[in-house]
Protein backbone atom coordinates (compact mmCIF):
# COMPACT_ATOMS: atom_id res chain seq x y z
CA UNK A 1 0.00 0.00 0.00
CA UNK A 2 2.79 1.85 0.28
CA UNK A 3 5.53 2.87 -2.13
CA UNK A 4 8.58 1.18 -2.36
CA UNK A 5 10.55 4.32 -0.70
CA UNK A 6 8.58 4.76 1.65
CA UNK A 7 10.33 4.90 4.98
CA UNK A 8 9.55 1.47 7.10
CA UNK A 9 9.82 3.32 10.59
CA UNK A 10 9.83 7.13 10.96
CA UNK A 11 10.45 9.11 13.99
CA UNK A 12 9.13 12.53 14.47
CA UNK A 13 10.03 15.05 17.07
CA UNK A 14 10.52 11.88 19.85
CA UNK A 15 10.77 13.21 23.33
CA UNK A 16 11.40 10.62 26.12
CA UNK A 17 11.85 11.74 29.81
CA UNK A 18 12.99 9.03 32.68
CA UNK A 19 12.33 11.21 36.13
CA UNK A 20 13.69 14.40 36.01
CA UNK A 21 16.23 13.41 32.76
CA UNK A 22 15.39 13.98 28.98
CA UNK A 23 16.67 10.67 27.51
CA UNK A 24 15.46 11.65 23.97
CA UNK A 25 14.57 15.08 23.11
CA UNK A 26 13.25 15.90 19.20
CA UNK A 27 14.26 13.03 17.82
CA UNK A 28 13.91 12.46 14.34
CA UNK A 29 14.72 9.60 11.94
CA UNK A 30 13.46 7.59 8.70
CA UNK A 31 14.86 4.32 8.11
CA UNK A 32 14.43 3.35 4.64
CA UNK A 33 13.67 -0.04 3.16
CA UNK A 34 16.18 -3.23 3.19
CA UNK A 35 18.44 -0.50 4.88
CA UNK A 36 20.46 -0.89 7.50
CA UNK A 37 20.76 2.35 10.72
CA UNK A 38 23.14 2.17 12.97
CA UNK A 39 22.86 4.76 16.14
CA UNK A 40 26.21 4.70 17.70
CA UNK A 41 27.24 7.07 20.57
CA UNK A 42 28.34 6.70 24.73
CA UNK A 43 26.79 4.82 26.99
CA UNK A 44 23.80 7.02 28.13
CA UNK A 45 23.23 8.93 25.10
CA UNK A 46 19.80 7.46 24.45
CA UNK A 47 20.22 4.61 21.41
CA UNK A 48 19.01 1.66 23.89
CA UNK A 49 15.90 3.86 24.37
CA UNK A 50 15.04 4.81 21.04
CA UNK A 51 15.25 1.07 20.03
CA UNK A 52 12.87 0.41 23.33
CA UNK A 53 10.55 3.60 22.56
CA UNK A 54 10.06 2.08 18.72
CA UNK A 55 9.16 -1.42 20.14
CA UNK A 56 6.83 0.17 22.69
CA UNK A 57 8.36 -1.22 25.60
CA UNK A 58 8.81 2.15 26.78
CA UNK A 59 5.95 5.06 26.38
CA UNK A 60 7.62 8.17 24.29
CA UNK A 61 6.65 11.19 26.32
CA UNK A 62 5.81 13.76 23.00
CA UNK A 63 6.54 13.08 19.14
CA UNK A 64 5.16 10.04 17.09
CA UNK A 65 6.31 6.95 15.38
CA UNK A 66 5.13 5.43 12.26
CA UNK A 67 5.55 1.78 11.41
CA UNK A 68 4.86 1.75 7.48
CA UNK A 69 3.00 4.79 7.48
CA UNK A 70 0.83 3.62 10.52
CA UNK A 71 1.14 5.86 13.89
CA UNK A 72 2.20 3.20 16.59
CA UNK A 73 2.68 5.93 19.48
CA UNK A 74 -1.10 6.41 19.04
CA UNK A 75 -3.14 5.08 22.26
CA UNK A 76 -5.96 3.24 19.88
CA UNK A 77 -3.09 1.27 18.29
CA UNK A 78 -2.47 -2.42 19.12
CA UNK A 79 0.53 -3.08 20.55
CA UNK A 80 0.36 -6.71 20.37
CA UNK A 81 -0.33 -6.22 16.81
CA UNK A 82 2.97 -3.41 16.07
CA UNK A 83 5.42 -5.68 18.06
CA UNK A 84 4.25 -8.88 16.18
CA UNK A 85 6.17 -6.94 13.14
CA UNK A 86 8.92 -6.08 14.86
CA UNK A 87 12.01 -8.34 15.80
CA UNK A 88 13.69 -7.03 18.84
CA UNK A 89 17.50 -8.84 20.00
CA UNK A 90 18.68 -7.48 23.39
CA UNK A 91 22.08 -7.38 25.00
CA UNK A 92 21.71 -9.86 27.03
CA UNK A 93 20.13 -12.20 24.98
CA UNK A 94 17.07 -12.83 27.34
CA UNK A 95 16.37 -16.28 25.99
CA UNK A 96 13.67 -18.32 28.21
CA UNK A 97 15.57 -20.48 30.55
CA UNK A 98 12.83 -23.08 30.83
CA UNK A 99 12.75 -23.72 27.30
CA UNK A 100 15.15 -25.52 24.63
CA UNK A 101 16.72 -23.50 21.57
CA UNK A 102 13.72 -24.93 20.02
CA UNK A 103 10.63 -24.03 21.96
CA UNK A 104 12.30 -20.70 22.68
CA UNK A 105 12.31 -20.13 18.77
CA UNK A 106 8.73 -21.74 17.88
CA UNK A 107 6.92 -20.00 21.15
CA UNK A 108 5.81 -16.84 19.30
CA UNK A 109 5.28 -18.40 15.86
CA UNK A 110 3.11 -21.21 17.39
CA UNK A 111 1.31 -19.28 20.40
CA UNK A 112 0.92 -15.43 18.60
CA UNK A 113 0.81 -16.13 14.98
CA UNK A 114 -1.11 -19.81 15.33
CA UNK A 115 1.86 -21.70 13.09
CA UNK A 116 1.22 -25.39 13.50
CA UNK A 117 4.10 -27.01 15.36
CA UNK A 118 5.65 -29.37 12.90
CA UNK A 119 5.43 -25.90 10.39
CA UNK A 120 7.16 -23.61 13.07
CA UNK A 121 9.58 -26.44 13.67
CA UNK A 122 10.66 -26.94 10.72
CA UNK A 123 11.52 -23.20 10.04
CA UNK A 124 13.32 -23.30 12.85
CA UNK A 125 15.80 -25.54 11.93
CA UNK A 126 16.02 -24.39 8.78
CA UNK A 127 16.96 -21.15 10.41
CA UNK A 128 19.38 -22.61 13.03
CA UNK A 129 20.91 -24.31 10.38
CA UNK A 130 21.95 -21.50 8.25
CA UNK A 131 23.38 -19.65 11.81
CA UNK A 132 25.42 -22.93 11.56
CA UNK A 133 23.32 -24.16 14.85
CA UNK A 134 21.52 -27.04 13.65
CA UNK A 135 22.86 -29.21 16.19
CA UNK A 136 21.80 -26.99 19.22
CA UNK A 137 18.29 -27.28 18.62
CA UNK A 138 17.27 -29.61 21.90
CA UNK A 139 19.90 -27.59 24.25
CA UNK A 140 18.41 -25.16 26.99
CA UNK A 141 20.22 -21.77 26.23
CA UNK A 142 22.97 -22.18 29.31
CA UNK A 143 24.34 -25.09 27.83
CA UNK A 144 25.59 -22.15 24.73
CA UNK A 145 28.06 -20.03 24.73
CA UNK A 146 27.36 -16.36 24.93
CA UNK A 147 27.74 -15.78 20.79
CA UNK A 148 25.21 -18.99 20.26
CA UNK A 149 22.82 -17.56 22.84
CA UNK A 150 23.21 -14.63 20.86
CA UNK A 151 22.29 -15.91 17.23
CA UNK A 152 19.83 -18.28 18.69
CA UNK A 153 18.04 -15.03 19.70
CA UNK A 154 18.11 -13.36 16.13
CA UNK A 155 17.05 -16.76 15.10
CA UNK A 156 14.24 -16.12 17.58
CA UNK A 157 13.71 -12.83 16.66
CA UNK A 158 13.58 -13.66 12.91
CA UNK A 159 11.36 -16.39 13.42
CA UNK A 160 8.01 -14.20 13.18
CA UNK A 161 9.29 -12.91 9.33
CA UNK A 162 9.01 -8.98 11.02
CA UNK A 163 9.09 -6.15 9.22
CA UNK A 164 12.17 -4.36 11.28
CA UNK A 165 14.22 -5.88 12.71
CA UNK A 166 15.91 -3.98 16.21
CA UNK A 167 19.43 -4.57 17.61
CA UNK A 168 19.95 -3.53 20.87
CA UNK A 169 24.20 -3.71 21.36
CA UNK A 170 23.85 -7.20 20.78
CA UNK A 171 27.44 -8.06 20.87
CA UNK A 172 28.30 -6.07 24.16
CA UNK A 173 28.34 -8.75 26.20
CA UNK A 174 30.19 -10.78 24.21
CA UNK A 175 33.69 -11.88 24.47
CA UNK A 176 35.48 -10.24 21.59
CA UNK A 177 36.27 -13.49 19.90
CA UNK A 178 32.34 -14.58 20.00
CA UNK A 179 31.47 -10.82 18.78
CA UNK A 180 32.62 -12.17 14.78
CA UNK A 181 30.28 -14.84 14.70
CA UNK A 182 27.64 -12.75 15.71
CA UNK A 183 28.06 -9.87 13.44
CA UNK A 184 28.40 -12.04 10.42
CA UNK A 185 24.79 -13.13 10.97
CA UNK A 186 24.04 -9.65 10.87
CA UNK A 187 25.98 -9.00 7.82
CA UNK A 188 23.91 -11.69 5.91
CA UNK A 189 20.60 -10.31 7.28
CA UNK A 190 21.67 -6.95 5.06
CA UNK A 191 22.23 -9.14 2.41
CA UNK A 192 19.03 -11.17 2.26
CA UNK A 193 17.37 -7.35 2.69
CA UNK A 194 16.60 -7.23 6.21
CA UNK A 195 15.59 -3.72 7.39
CA UNK A 196 17.44 -3.28 10.74
CA UNK A 197 18.04 -0.57 13.16
CA UNK A 198 20.97 -1.35 15.16
CA UNK A 199 22.75 0.58 18.50
CA UNK A 200 26.34 -0.99 18.61
CA UNK A 201 29.69 0.15 19.84
CA UNK A 202 31.28 -1.49 17.04
CA UNK A 203 32.37 1.03 14.74
CA UNK A 204 34.37 -1.06 12.28
CA UNK A 205 31.13 -2.64 12.05
CA UNK A 206 28.67 0.14 11.74
CA UNK A 207 30.79 1.47 9.12
CA UNK A 208 30.97 -1.74 7.43
CA UNK A 209 27.50 -2.14 7.25
CA UNK A 210 25.26 1.24 8.09
CA UNK A 211 23.63 2.37 5.00
CA UNK A 212 23.16 5.58 7.82
CA UNK A 213 24.70 6.55 10.84
CA UNK A 214 23.37 8.54 13.62
CA UNK A 215 25.76 9.73 16.23
CA UNK A 216 23.62 10.60 19.03
CA UNK A 217 24.63 12.68 22.39
CA UNK A 218 22.75 13.72 25.40
CA UNK A 219 19.47 12.50 23.71
CA UNK A 220 19.74 14.52 20.42
CA UNK A 221 20.90 13.40 16.86
CA UNK A 222 23.99 15.26 16.61
CA UNK A 223 24.90 13.75 13.16
CA UNK A 224 23.89 11.93 10.76
CA UNK A 225 24.51 10.81 7.43
CA UNK A 226 26.18 7.65 5.06
CA UNK A 227 28.79 6.05 7.04
CA UNK A 228 31.92 7.79 4.88
CA UNK A 229 29.91 11.38 5.66
CA UNK A 230 30.04 10.17 9.89
CA UNK A 231 33.26 8.56 10.21
CA UNK A 232 35.39 9.97 7.64
CA UNK A 233 34.69 13.63 7.77
CA UNK A 234 32.33 14.65 10.87
CA UNK A 235 31.49 17.74 11.09
CA UNK A 236 30.52 17.87 14.83
CA UNK A 237 33.10 19.08 17.43
CA UNK A 238 31.50 16.31 19.35
CA UNK A 239 31.33 13.72 17.11
CA UNK A 240 35.12 14.35 16.71
CA UNK A 241 35.76 14.15 20.03
CA UNK A 242 33.88 10.68 20.08
CA UNK A 243 35.60 9.37 17.37
CA UNK A 244 38.98 9.99 18.76
CA UNK A 245 38.21 8.69 21.92
CA UNK A 246 37.30 5.55 19.79
CA UNK A 247 40.19 5.44 17.71
CA UNK A 248 42.51 6.15 20.83
CA UNK A 249 41.04 2.67 22.24
CA UNK A 250 41.85 1.02 19.02
CA UNK A 251 37.98 -0.02 18.46
CA UNK A 252 37.99 1.23 15.06
CA UNK B 1 31.05 -22.95 31.32
CA UNK B 2 32.75 -24.82 28.59
CA UNK B 3 35.48 -25.74 30.88
CA UNK B 4 33.02 -27.41 33.23
CA UNK B 5 31.69 -29.06 30.34
CA UNK B 6 35.03 -30.33 29.10
CA UNK B 7 35.69 -31.69 32.69
CA UNK B 8 32.40 -33.89 32.38
CA UNK B 9 33.42 -34.88 29.32
CA UNK B 10 37.14 -36.07 30.32
CA UNK B 11 35.21 -37.83 33.32
CA UNK B 12 32.79 -39.57 31.09
CA UNK B 13 36.16 -40.74 28.62
CA UNK B 14 37.84 -41.92 32.16
CA UNK B 15 34.43 -43.68 33.12
CA UNK B 16 35.14 -45.19 29.80
CA UNK B 17 38.22 -46.80 29.99
CA UNK B 18 36.90 -48.50 33.02
CA UNK B 19 40.58 -49.19 34.60
CA UNK B 20 41.34 -45.94 35.90
CA UNK B 21 39.61 -45.98 39.30
CA UNK B 22 43.27 -45.46 41.36
CA UNK B 23 43.48 -44.27 44.78
CA UNK B 24 43.57 -40.61 43.42
CA UNK B 25 40.68 -38.92 41.99
CA UNK B 26 40.54 -39.45 38.18
CA UNK B 27 44.37 -38.17 37.35
CA UNK B 28 45.36 -40.77 35.67
CA UNK B 29 47.38 -38.88 32.86
CA UNK B 30 50.30 -41.23 31.29
CA UNK B 31 52.82 -41.99 33.38
CA UNK B 32 51.82 -39.20 36.55
CA UNK B 33 53.25 -40.96 39.60
CA UNK B 34 51.67 -38.73 42.48
CA UNK B 35 54.57 -37.09 44.56
CA UNK B 36 55.54 -37.70 48.31
CA UNK B 37 54.72 -34.37 48.98
CA UNK B 38 51.40 -35.38 47.85
CA UNK B 39 50.66 -38.41 49.54
CA UNK B 40 51.89 -37.07 52.71
CA UNK B 41 49.24 -34.28 52.09
CA UNK B 42 46.49 -36.88 51.77
CA UNK B 43 48.02 -38.97 54.33
CA UNK B 44 47.82 -35.89 56.87
CA UNK B 45 44.30 -35.03 55.57
CA UNK B 46 42.80 -38.35 55.81
CA UNK B 47 44.17 -38.41 59.69
CA UNK B 48 42.26 -34.75 60.00
CA UNK B 49 39.31 -36.25 59.14
CA UNK B 50 39.11 -39.46 61.44
CA UNK B 51 40.42 -36.85 64.24
CA UNK B 52 37.92 -34.59 63.19
CA UNK B 53 34.76 -37.81 63.41
CA UNK B 54 36.48 -39.27 66.42
CA UNK B 55 35.79 -36.17 68.33
CA UNK B 56 32.37 -35.82 66.65
CA UNK B 57 31.25 -38.68 68.32
CA UNK B 58 32.72 -38.56 71.33
CA UNK B 59 30.45 -34.88 72.26
CA UNK B 60 27.53 -36.65 70.90
CA UNK B 61 28.04 -39.38 73.44
CA UNK B 62 28.81 -36.98 76.15
CA UNK B 63 25.42 -35.05 75.60
CA UNK B 64 23.57 -37.74 75.13
CA UNK B 65 24.70 -39.06 78.83
CA UNK B 66 24.46 -35.85 80.63
CA UNK B 67 21.29 -35.37 79.06
CA UNK B 68 19.89 -38.91 79.84
CA UNK B 69 21.57 -38.64 83.59
CA UNK B 70 19.82 -35.17 84.42
CA UNK B 71 16.16 -36.44 82.58
CA UNK B 72 16.08 -39.67 84.54
CA UNK B 73 17.82 -38.01 88.13
CA UNK B 74 14.65 -35.40 87.95
CA UNK B 75 12.57 -35.70 91.41
CA UNK B 76 9.95 -36.59 88.99
CA UNK B 77 11.22 -39.32 86.79
CA UNK B 78 9.47 -42.13 88.08
CA UNK B 79 5.91 -40.59 87.88
CA UNK B 80 6.88 -39.04 84.21
CA UNK B 81 7.88 -42.26 82.74
CA UNK B 82 4.58 -43.88 83.84
CA UNK B 83 2.39 -41.12 82.09
CA UNK B 84 4.29 -40.64 79.44
CA UNK B 85 6.75 -43.47 77.91
CA UNK B 86 4.13 -46.31 79.10
CA UNK B 87 5.12 -49.12 76.50
CA UNK B 88 1.92 -50.66 77.18
CA UNK B 89 -0.07 -47.82 76.56
CA UNK B 90 2.01 -47.38 73.67
CA UNK B 91 0.93 -50.44 71.83
CA UNK B 92 -2.43 -50.07 72.65
CA UNK B 93 -2.44 -46.41 71.29
CA UNK B 94 -0.30 -47.46 67.79
CA UNK B 95 -2.86 -48.87 65.96
CA UNK B 96 -5.57 -46.45 66.39
CA UNK B 97 -3.29 -43.47 65.95
CA UNK B 98 -2.45 -45.16 62.86
CA UNK B 99 -6.20 -45.44 61.77
CA UNK B 100 -6.52 -41.41 62.44
CA UNK B 101 -3.22 -40.71 60.40
CA UNK B 102 -4.89 -42.32 57.35
CA UNK B 103 -7.38 -39.01 57.70
CA UNK B 104 -4.64 -36.78 57.76
CA UNK B 105 -3.31 -38.27 54.93
CA UNK B 106 -6.23 -38.16 52.71
CA UNK B 107 -6.82 -33.97 53.87
CA UNK B 108 -3.11 -33.62 52.85
CA UNK B 109 -3.49 -34.75 49.64
CA UNK B 110 -7.13 -32.88 49.07
CA UNK B 111 -6.07 -29.82 50.79
CA UNK B 112 -2.72 -29.98 49.24
CA UNK B 113 -4.20 -29.67 45.55
CA UNK B 114 -7.04 -27.54 46.43
CA UNK B 115 -4.69 -24.96 48.46
CA UNK B 116 -2.03 -24.88 44.96
CA UNK B 117 -5.01 -24.45 42.64
CA UNK B 118 -6.54 -21.49 44.94
CA UNK B 119 -3.54 -19.98 45.49
CA UNK B 120 -2.12 -19.78 42.09
CA UNK B 121 -6.14 -17.90 41.14
CA UNK B 122 -5.30 -15.77 44.08
CA UNK B 123 -1.73 -15.33 43.04
CA UNK B 124 -2.54 -14.13 39.03
CA UNK B 125 -5.39 -12.15 40.09
CA UNK B 126 -2.77 -10.22 42.63
CA UNK B 127 -0.41 -9.60 39.25
CA UNK B 128 -3.13 -8.77 36.45
CA UNK B 129 -3.17 -5.52 35.17
CA UNK B 130 -5.88 -3.67 33.74
CA UNK B 131 -8.78 -1.47 35.01
CA UNK B 132 -11.71 -3.76 34.66
CA UNK B 133 -9.42 -5.98 37.07
CA UNK B 134 -9.40 -3.58 40.11
CA UNK B 135 -12.09 -5.04 42.19
CA UNK B 136 -10.25 -8.62 41.73
CA UNK B 137 -6.94 -7.07 42.77
CA UNK B 138 -8.46 -5.89 46.12
CA UNK B 139 -10.12 -8.97 46.56
CA UNK B 140 -7.28 -11.19 46.68
CA UNK B 141 -5.02 -8.48 48.62
CA UNK B 142 -7.89 -8.46 51.22
CA UNK B 143 -8.12 -12.22 51.39
CA UNK B 144 -4.40 -12.88 51.74
CA UNK B 145 -4.10 -9.76 54.11
CA UNK B 146 -7.54 -11.22 56.14
CA UNK B 147 -6.49 -15.10 55.98
CA UNK B 148 -2.35 -14.90 56.68
CA UNK B 149 -3.32 -13.08 59.95
CA UNK B 150 -6.49 -14.57 61.29
CA UNK B 151 -4.86 -17.61 63.47
CA UNK B 152 -5.52 -20.97 62.26
CA UNK B 153 -7.31 -22.20 65.54
CA UNK B 154 -9.32 -19.63 65.41
CA UNK B 155 -10.06 -19.51 62.11
CA UNK B 156 -10.97 -23.65 62.32
CA UNK B 157 -13.48 -22.91 65.38
CA UNK B 158 -15.49 -20.42 63.61
CA UNK B 159 -15.57 -22.35 60.49
CA UNK B 160 -15.96 -25.87 62.34
CA UNK B 161 -18.27 -24.76 64.92
CA UNK B 162 -19.90 -21.54 63.56
CA UNK B 163 -20.84 -23.08 60.54
CA UNK B 164 -23.01 -25.76 61.53
CA UNK B 165 -24.40 -23.72 64.15
CA UNK B 166 -26.05 -21.27 61.17
CA UNK B 167 -28.15 -24.42 60.07
CA UNK B 168 -28.23 -23.76 56.61
CA UNK B 169 -29.98 -25.75 54.36
CA UNK B 170 -27.59 -28.03 52.47
CA UNK B 171 -24.61 -27.20 53.84
CA UNK B 172 -22.71 -30.01 55.15
CA UNK B 173 -21.75 -30.02 58.91
CA UNK B 174 -18.95 -33.03 58.70
CA UNK B 175 -15.87 -31.46 61.07
CA UNK B 176 -14.01 -33.07 58.31
CA UNK B 177 -14.93 -30.77 55.27
CA UNK B 178 -15.15 -28.24 57.39
CA UNK B 179 -11.96 -28.67 58.75
CA UNK B 180 -10.29 -29.03 55.54
CA UNK B 181 -12.05 -25.97 53.94
CA UNK B 182 -10.59 -23.78 57.07
CA UNK B 183 -7.08 -25.36 56.42
CA UNK B 184 -7.48 -24.37 52.99
CA UNK B 185 -8.53 -20.98 53.32
CA UNK B 186 -5.41 -20.35 55.24
CA UNK B 187 -2.66 -22.19 53.48
CA UNK B 188 -3.92 -20.19 49.76
CA UNK B 189 -3.53 -17.12 51.41
CA UNK B 190 0.35 -18.17 52.11
CA UNK B 191 0.54 -20.03 48.85
CA UNK B 192 -1.13 -16.97 46.98
CA UNK B 193 2.06 -14.82 48.22
CA UNK B 194 4.45 -17.36 47.44
CA UNK B 195 3.73 -17.62 43.81
CA UNK B 196 3.29 -13.79 44.16
CA UNK B 197 6.60 -13.31 45.14
CA UNK B 198 7.59 -15.87 42.70
CA UNK B 199 6.01 -14.17 39.80
CA UNK B 200 7.28 -11.25 40.61
CA UNK B 201 10.96 -12.23 41.03
CA UNK B 202 11.21 -13.11 37.49
CA UNK B 203 13.49 -10.57 35.80
CA UNK B 204 11.51 -8.02 33.98
CA UNK B 205 14.16 -8.39 30.59
CA UNK B 206 11.88 -11.98 30.38
CA UNK B 207 8.98 -10.42 30.30
CA UNK B 208 10.03 -7.63 27.59
CA UNK B 209 11.60 -10.38 25.41
CA UNK B 210 7.98 -12.41 25.20
CA UNK B 211 6.04 -8.86 24.85
CA UNK B 212 8.70 -8.16 22.15
CA UNK B 213 7.68 -11.10 20.33
CA UNK B 214 4.19 -10.33 20.24
CA UNK B 215 2.77 -12.04 23.24
CA UNK B 216 -0.12 -10.42 25.18
CA UNK B 217 0.27 -9.94 28.37
CA UNK B 218 -1.63 -13.60 29.49
CA UNK B 219 0.32 -15.41 26.84
CA UNK B 220 4.00 -14.02 28.66
CA UNK B 221 2.69 -15.28 32.46
CA UNK B 222 1.19 -18.56 30.95
CA UNK B 223 4.14 -19.34 28.59
CA UNK B 224 7.30 -17.32 29.74
CA UNK B 225 6.99 -15.75 33.76
CA UNK B 226 4.92 -18.69 35.31
CA UNK B 227 6.82 -22.01 34.61
CA UNK B 228 9.97 -20.39 35.82
CA UNK B 229 8.33 -18.84 38.79
CA UNK B 230 6.41 -21.97 39.79
CA UNK B 231 9.82 -23.74 39.70
CA UNK B 232 11.73 -21.38 41.69
CA UNK B 233 8.59 -21.38 43.95
CA UNK B 234 9.26 -25.46 44.86
CA UNK B 235 11.30 -25.14 47.99
CA UNK B 236 8.94 -22.51 49.68
CA UNK B 237 6.19 -24.29 48.43
CA UNK B 238 7.11 -27.73 50.06
CA UNK B 239 7.72 -26.08 53.01
CA UNK B 240 4.19 -24.53 53.71
CA UNK B 241 2.90 -28.19 52.69
CA UNK B 242 5.08 -29.68 55.25
CA UNK B 243 3.26 -27.03 57.69
CA UNK B 244 0.01 -28.14 56.09
CA UNK B 245 0.90 -31.45 56.83
CA UNK B 246 1.20 -30.89 60.78
CA UNK B 247 -1.77 -28.59 60.75
CA UNK B 248 -4.42 -31.51 59.58
CA UNK B 249 -4.12 -32.53 63.07
CA UNK B 250 -6.11 -29.54 64.03
CA UNK B 251 -9.22 -30.77 62.64
CA UNK B 252 -9.71 -32.77 65.67
CA UNK B 253 -11.22 -30.07 67.40
CA UNK B 254 -13.97 -30.46 65.43
CA UNK B 255 -14.57 -34.11 66.54
CA UNK B 256 -13.20 -35.80 63.63
CA UNK B 257 -11.15 -38.78 64.81
CA UNK B 258 -7.61 -37.85 63.35
CA UNK B 259 -4.43 -39.51 64.97
CA UNK B 260 -4.44 -37.04 67.26
CA UNK B 261 -8.22 -37.32 68.25
CA UNK B 262 -7.77 -41.03 68.10
CA UNK B 263 -5.08 -40.38 71.37
CA UNK B 264 -6.89 -38.16 72.93
CA UNK B 265 -9.97 -40.55 73.05
CA UNK B 266 -7.38 -42.92 74.46
CA UNK B 267 -5.87 -40.37 76.97
CA UNK B 268 -9.61 -39.37 78.25
CA UNK B 269 -10.22 -42.98 79.16
CA UNK B 270 -7.11 -44.00 80.88
CA UNK B 271 -5.35 -40.43 81.70
CA UNK B 272 -2.28 -42.01 80.67
CA UNK B 273 -0.20 -39.35 78.37
CA UNK B 274 1.82 -42.36 76.27
CA UNK B 275 -0.63 -41.78 73.26
CA UNK B 276 -0.12 -38.17 72.43
CA UNK B 277 4.15 -38.77 72.60
CA UNK B 278 2.97 -41.67 70.13
CA UNK B 279 0.62 -39.22 68.02
CA UNK B 280 3.23 -36.77 67.94
CA UNK B 281 6.12 -39.18 66.72
CA UNK B 282 3.92 -40.47 64.24
CA UNK B 283 3.34 -36.76 62.75
CA UNK B 284 7.11 -36.66 63.01
CA UNK B 285 7.67 -39.67 61.23
CA UNK B 286 5.57 -38.30 58.41
CA UNK B 287 7.20 -34.76 58.21
CA UNK B 288 10.95 -36.10 58.15
CA UNK B 289 11.00 -37.70 54.59
CA UNK B 290 8.97 -34.30 53.14
CA UNK B 291 11.62 -32.32 54.56
CA UNK B 292 14.69 -34.81 52.80
CA UNK B 293 12.54 -34.92 50.04
CA UNK B 294 13.02 -30.84 50.03
CA UNK B 295 16.51 -30.60 50.78
CA UNK B 296 16.87 -32.81 47.89
CA UNK B 297 14.30 -30.63 45.31
CA UNK B 298 16.25 -27.49 46.77
CA UNK B 299 19.86 -28.47 46.20
CA UNK B 300 19.12 -30.08 42.92
CA UNK B 301 17.79 -26.85 41.25
CA UNK B 302 20.80 -25.13 43.49
CA UNK B 303 22.93 -27.40 41.22
CA UNK B 304 21.19 -26.39 37.97
CA UNK B 305 21.00 -22.79 38.64
CA UNK B 306 24.61 -22.73 39.08
CA UNK B 307 25.06 -23.99 35.89
CA UNK B 308 22.49 -21.50 34.39
CA UNK B 309 22.42 -17.98 33.12
CA UNK B 310 21.19 -14.65 33.72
Amino acid sequence: MNGTDAPVLRLESVRKTFGGSVVLRDVDLEVAPHTVTALIGASGSGKSTLLRCANLLEEIDDGAIWLDGEEITDPRADQDAVRRRIGVVFQAYNLFPHMSVLDNITLAPRRVHGVSRAEAEERARELLERLGLGARADAYPDRLSGGQQQRVAIVRALAVRPRLLLLDEITAALDPELVGEVLEVVRGLKDDGMTMVLATHEMGFARDVADQVCFLDGGVVLERGTAEQVFGDPQQERTRRFLRRIVEAGRL
Amino acid sequence: MTLAKDDSAREEADAGTGMTGGADDGVTGEGYAPSARRLERERYRRARARRATAIAALSTLATAVVLYLVVVNAPGWPRTKETFFSAQYAREALPKVLEGLWLNIRLLAVCGVAVLVLGMLIAIARTLRGPVFFPLRVLAAAYTDFFRGLPLIINLMIVVLGVPALRLQGVTVDPVLLGGTALTLTYSAYVAEVFRAGIESIHPSQRAAARSLGLTNRQALRYVVLPQAVRRQVPPLLNDLVSLQKDTGLVSIGGAVDAVRAADIIVGRSLNYTPYIVAGLVFVALTIPMTRFTDWVTARMDRRAQGGSL
